[in-house]
């Protein structure tokens, strides 16, 4: 349900006497900034609720003072941005932030993009007027990546904010500073709002919500990135590198299907070597959020290449005589049409087991739903939804973003959610008061489409054969409960006084056995609920609800049930008012989905790119041939919000590119990114070269990078779709093919600043009883694994990763995610 | 400054002193006069005697007045900017630099590069500095710049090299630990200034 800015919802303001206009029910600071007008602002972040620590946005409203951040635009609102006493506020604020604020910015990670240090000269403070005693204050690394410098902190909770509202882990919190009291005489003495302000700034600190002293939380990175001052900084980084010496390179997150905006920032590695090394992610923190292995998995560039032509000749005869080439998804659109291009030319067959099953579950979706592509996207979820469902999506693992819009959904939205996964994740239930977490049975899929068909469906648009099946699953059982009655009695009671026998109503409560029936739902009983209580939450997760969403993850698309399950998918979008949004599995999945033919499987003589091979082109430098890892070169890919997005190489490669080996062998334009005008249109790709492709956010938050996919949408019938199969039910010892967070393939493993190690992932009771090592048995193979506890996993089931391809842990789960294994203690 | 008075070089007291240099001759018969007298006057052999007279005290008498470079130099004025040290905190010995990279920046000839990392006791270190004075301009601007006087302009000016790069390291440009007490302080470029307490406002740090 894309908002369409009609002109309905846009209403005018006044802001210093000129006219603009504004999204209804925006807060005042969005619409300034949405049109240019600076207010200025620490504490509030764009997509989080505003936690009124600073106080420095006072506005004038209509005559009376209020907070841009957390006011709302009325109609023919005339604001005020300066008067005396808002600027008089604001000077003290400031003064306030710097009183005992150490001294070092000549040593400080942040100096030179310092809010502090900007708004200290933007408000003139040059002058001190308050003091206090100073408290010590240490620093402390929270985890591998977070370093914290309590010194430099000016508790604006930005940091707190963004892990409870967005990323959902909740890390951290505020805690007891422990520093002195205020002196009495500054309440009467100085601005109201800069004392209130100081009087809580004085008396918090940020710390692990947990107590620990560690966050254990997903390390994403994105606290330390919202962070105005230097206080939070990634471990790596602290002092290596003053901000102003970094050039920034606009890029796409690499390993994840969400397509978050990045900068590489560069410098020259050393004195002595000067070539460009980057030194850490920054993104567009308003607009974006990161992931960890978007904001640590950086440097996985290729360092060994040069142009060997010996290997070059070889890598051209090998592709010649080819029969197969296998790859994944960690490819841009251009090479992926390249392969596609080597298809149709030299017929050679394209085997990606990445991507394979999400491909076949989009032209299943096609075909029964009439959409070319899903019909949301993570931003407008955000934007507009208030109640997310997700099935088949380990979302912590699978898809941050999808996390994190579930997530915001609950916290900005007062949204609600239902979560179907058959792996327990002590997370999810955390993110809203009105979630439901269903851990059902591996295979249970369908079940948890037609729950959704129940719950959602106008029952009038849906097919006979489906409400009757959904009603198979109601049992009306009779239940005798116990009741309270209240009866009058009538009783002859002797009059003392009179010595007369009177009769004397009296009411009693008596318990009688009453028959109701009781409608309990079969489907909540089979997905693991509750029926008997799930009623009355459900009750309560609709009150209000106005947009529903659901997301879709990569359990469904490896399901031997996939066919049913895009028909069940499609059947929600046209009985129910849902909007449908899926994870490409990895990287750039979308791309290769729509540009490539893939194969079913490999045969005779294999060319991998960057997976195994007879023989190997690989970024990772230990192939046969060299090529560009997705740092070094320039293209776009596809994500997940159905945009195709530019990227840029932000480290020197110096060998070949596939783009060479494609013009030795059936000829190709000059550059890689030549390629990039030919997308194919009737995919839904633009004929746009990619130095025109724009690359950046509007001021009021509009993603403006690349182009949308166009979409289209052919009128269907209601698809037949089959009953849930239980039979197909997994028991016993189960594997699932999912990574730790933070890893997604070979190049984030690559990254030193990711730690997540190639293990059996197991909730803390199940690694207790595996030991430290297992032989994880699969009926075409095994591999053995150390066990690592995962106190974020619930239930039996064991995480088996695929991030390493050499590996060949798709091969062991063929066309499923989940298979019973045996788990051999070795 | 205002630009009259920076315009006015005529600062400080003059001392100079007008030689009597005489008239100058304007007829054709004072022109000749001048040139018959200045010929039988035998100023030549004064200034022959003079040159002798010289040559004979440097010989026998050591009495020198040449400077004799290399093997002497005469000082130099503290506001001239030559080869860059770096200076250390008298007290601890430590190295001043904090590392805040403001030479490096401001630097328009680009030619300071350096690398610090976070140390075992939670300080900035810096590992490497280098400068190139094949490049450097000798304007000055990171002695001016610097927060903490750590770098400034040395008097050593003999800047000639074998090649056009030519680089020294943080420990060539640094004061040797044990000539701590011969280390000087800079009053050139960037220094503070004379009345700096003057210009300092007092702030209510009562701790
Ligand atoms: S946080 Fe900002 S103001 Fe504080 S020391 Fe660092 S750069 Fe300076
Ligand atoms: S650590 Fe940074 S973001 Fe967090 S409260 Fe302190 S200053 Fe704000
Ligand atoms: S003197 Fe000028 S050119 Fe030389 S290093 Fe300093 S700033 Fe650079
Ligand atoms: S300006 Fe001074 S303190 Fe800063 S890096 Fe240069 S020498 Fe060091
Ligand atoms: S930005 Fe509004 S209170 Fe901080």
């Amino acid at each position: 349900m894309s908002e369409v800015q009609t002109v309905d919802n846009m209403i005018s303001i006044t802001i210093d006497g000129t006219e603009f206009k504004a999204k209804e029910g925006e807060y005042i600071l969005n619409a300034a900034r949405a049109n240019d007008i600076f207010i200025p602002a620490i504490c509030y972040l764009t997509r989080c609720s505003p936690t009124l620590a600073c106080r420095i946005c006072l506005v004038e409203a209509d005559g009376k003072q209020v907070y841009a951040c957390n006011a709302k635009v009325k109609e023919g609102m005339e604001i005020t941005v300066d008067t005396p006493n808002i600027l008089e506020e604001r000077r003290a604020i400031m003064e306030v932030y710097d009183v005992n604020h150490p001294l070092q910015c000549g040593v400080c990670d942040k100096s030179g993009e310092c809010e502090l240090q900007n708004y200290t000269l933007e408000l003139g403070v040059d002058s001190q007027s308050y003091m206090i005693p100073d408290t010590k204050r240490e620093t402390t690394n929270w985890s591998s990546v977070l370093h914290y410098d309590a010194g430099l902190c000016i508790v604006c909770e930005r940091c707190t904010t963004v892990c409870k509202d967005m990323i959902g882990d909740s890390a951290i919190t505020t805690v007891k500073r422990g520093g002195a009291e205020l002196d009495k005489s500054y309440k009467d003495s100085m601005p109201k709002d800069a004392y209130s302000m100081w009087n809580k700034l004085q008396k918090s600190v940020i710390a692990p919500s947990n107590g620990t002293g560690e966050t254990n939380c997903s390390d994403c990175g994105e606290c330390a990135a919202v962070c105005p001052v230097g206080a939070l900084v990634s471990r790596d980084f602290v002092y290596t590198s003053n901000a102003w010496d970094l050039k920034r390179v606009p890029a796409v997150a690499a390993h994840s299907s969400d397509g978050a905006q990045i900068y590489y920032e560069v410098k020259p590695t050393s004195i002595e070597d000067r070539t460009e090394k980057i030194y850490r992610v920054t993104n567009e923190w308003n607009y974006v959020s990161l992931d960890g292995s978007a904001r640590f998995a950086y440097d996985f560039q290729n360092t060994t290449a040069s142009k060997d032509e010996v290997a070059f000749d070889s890598a051209v005869e090998a592709l010649k005589k080819a029969e197969t080439i296998r790859f994944n998804s960690m490819i841009t659109n251009e090479e992926a049409l390249m392969l596609q291009t080597l298809k149709e030319k030299m017929g050679v067959k394209l085997y990606n087991p990445e991507v394979k099953a999400f491909q076949t579950f989009l032209n299943y979706y096609e075909a029964a739903s009439g959409n070319s592509l899903w019909t949301t996207d993570t931003d407008t979820i955000m934007k507009n939804s208030d109640f997310v469902i997700a099935i088949g999506c380990a979302l912590r693992n699978d898809a941050p973003a999808m996390k994190y819009a579930f997530n915001n959904v609950q916290k900005l939205n007062k949204g609600a959610g239902l979560y179907f996964h058959p792996v327990g994740d002590t997370l999810i239930p955390t993110f809203g008061k009105t979630v439901e977490v269903f851990n059902h049975k591996v295979g249970l899929e369908e079940a948890a489409l037609y729950l959704v068909l129940d719950l959602f469906a106008d029952k009038e648009k849906l097919p006979e054969d489906v409400k009757s099946y959904i009603d198979s699953f109601k049992k009306s059982e009779t239940k005798t409960i116990k009741e309270k009655e209240v009866k009058t009695v009538k009783e002859m009671v002797l009059n003392e006084e009179t010595g007369e026998e009177e009769e004397v109503s009296k009411k009693v409560t008596e318990m009688v056995d009453k028959e109701i029936t009781v409608v309990t739902n079969g489907l909540v009983d089979l997905l693991g609920g509750d029926a008997s209580k799930f009623d009355a939450a459900f009750e309560k997760m609709m009150k209000k609800k106005e947009s529903f969403s659901m997301m879709l993850g990569e359990d469904l698309y490896y399901h031997n049930k996939a066919e049913n399950i895009a028909k069940l998918v499609a059947l929600v979008e046209a009985t129910c008012d849902i909007d449908v949004v899926m994870t490409p599995p990895k990287s750039n999945a979308l791309g290769v989905a729509l540009l490539c033919e893939l194969d079913e499987a490999q045969s005779g003589y294999t060319v991998g790119y960057n997976e195994n091979g007879d023989f190997k082109l690989s970024a990772l430098g230990t192939g046969d041939l060299d090529m560009p890892a997705m740092n070094q070169q320039e293209g776009t890919l596809t994500s997940m919000n159905k945009r195709v997005l530019p990227t840029n190489a932000a480290v020197e490669y110096n060998g070949y590119e596939l783009n060479d080996l494609m013009k030795a062998l059936v000829g190709a334009p000059e550059l890689t990114i030549d390629w990039t005008e030919q997308l194919p249109t009737d995919r839904g790709f633009k004929a746009i070269a990619f130095d025109d492709l724009p690359n950046s956010f509007e001021n009021d938050g509009t993603d403006n990078r690349g182009y949308r996919l166009e979409t289209s949408n052919v009128e269907t019938e209601l698809p037949e779709v089959e009953k849930c199969d239980e039979d197909a039910v997994l028991d016993g010892e189960i594997a699932y093919r999912c990574n730790p967070a933070r890893q997604f393939n070979d190049f984030t493993d690559k990254s030193h600043e990711i730690f997540e190690t190639f293990s059996l992932y197991a909730s803390t009771a199940k690694a207790e009883s595996l030991g430290d090592k297992v032989e994880v048995v699969f009926d075409n193979g095994s591999i053995t694994l150390d066990v690592v506890a995962d106190e974020k996993i619930t239930g039996d089931i064991v995480k088996v990763p695929d991030f390493k391809a050499a590996e060949g842990v798709y091969d062991l789960f063929g066309a499923s995610r989940y298979k019973t294994v045996t788990l051999r203690k070795v | 400054m205002s630009l009259e008075q920076f315009k006015n070089r005529n600062v400080g007291v003059q001392s100079y002193k007008t030689l009597d240099v005489g008239t100058t001759p304007e007829t054709g018969m004072e022109k000749f006069t001048q040139v018959v007298k200045r010929s039988v006057k035998g100023e030549l052999f004064v200034g022959l005697w003079v040159v002798m007279k010289r040559m004979l005290q440097a010989l026998f008498q050591n009495d020198m007045h040449t400077v004799k470079y290399p093997f002497e130099k005469l000082p130099i004025s503290p506001r001239y900017r030559a080869i860059h040290e770096m200076l250390r905190l008298l007290e601890s010995g430590h190295y001043r630099c904090i590392g805040c990279g403001l030479c490096e920046k401001i630097c328009i000839s680009n030619c300071i590069a350096m690398e610090t990392r976070y140390d075992e006791n939670q300080r900035k270190e810096v590992t490497e500095y280098t400068i190139n004075f094949g490049r450097c301009i000798f304007c000055g601007y990171c002695a001016e710049v610097c927060p903490e006087l750590a770098i400034v302009h040395g008097p050593r000016y003999e800047n000639a090299s074998e090649q056009r790069a030519s680089f020294s390291l943080f420990e060539d440009m640094l004061t040797p630990i044990d000539k701590l007490n011969l280390q000087q302080e800079y009053d050139g470029f960037g220094a503070v200034s004379p009345n700096a307490d003057n210009n300092i406002k007092q702030t209510p740090l009562a701790y």
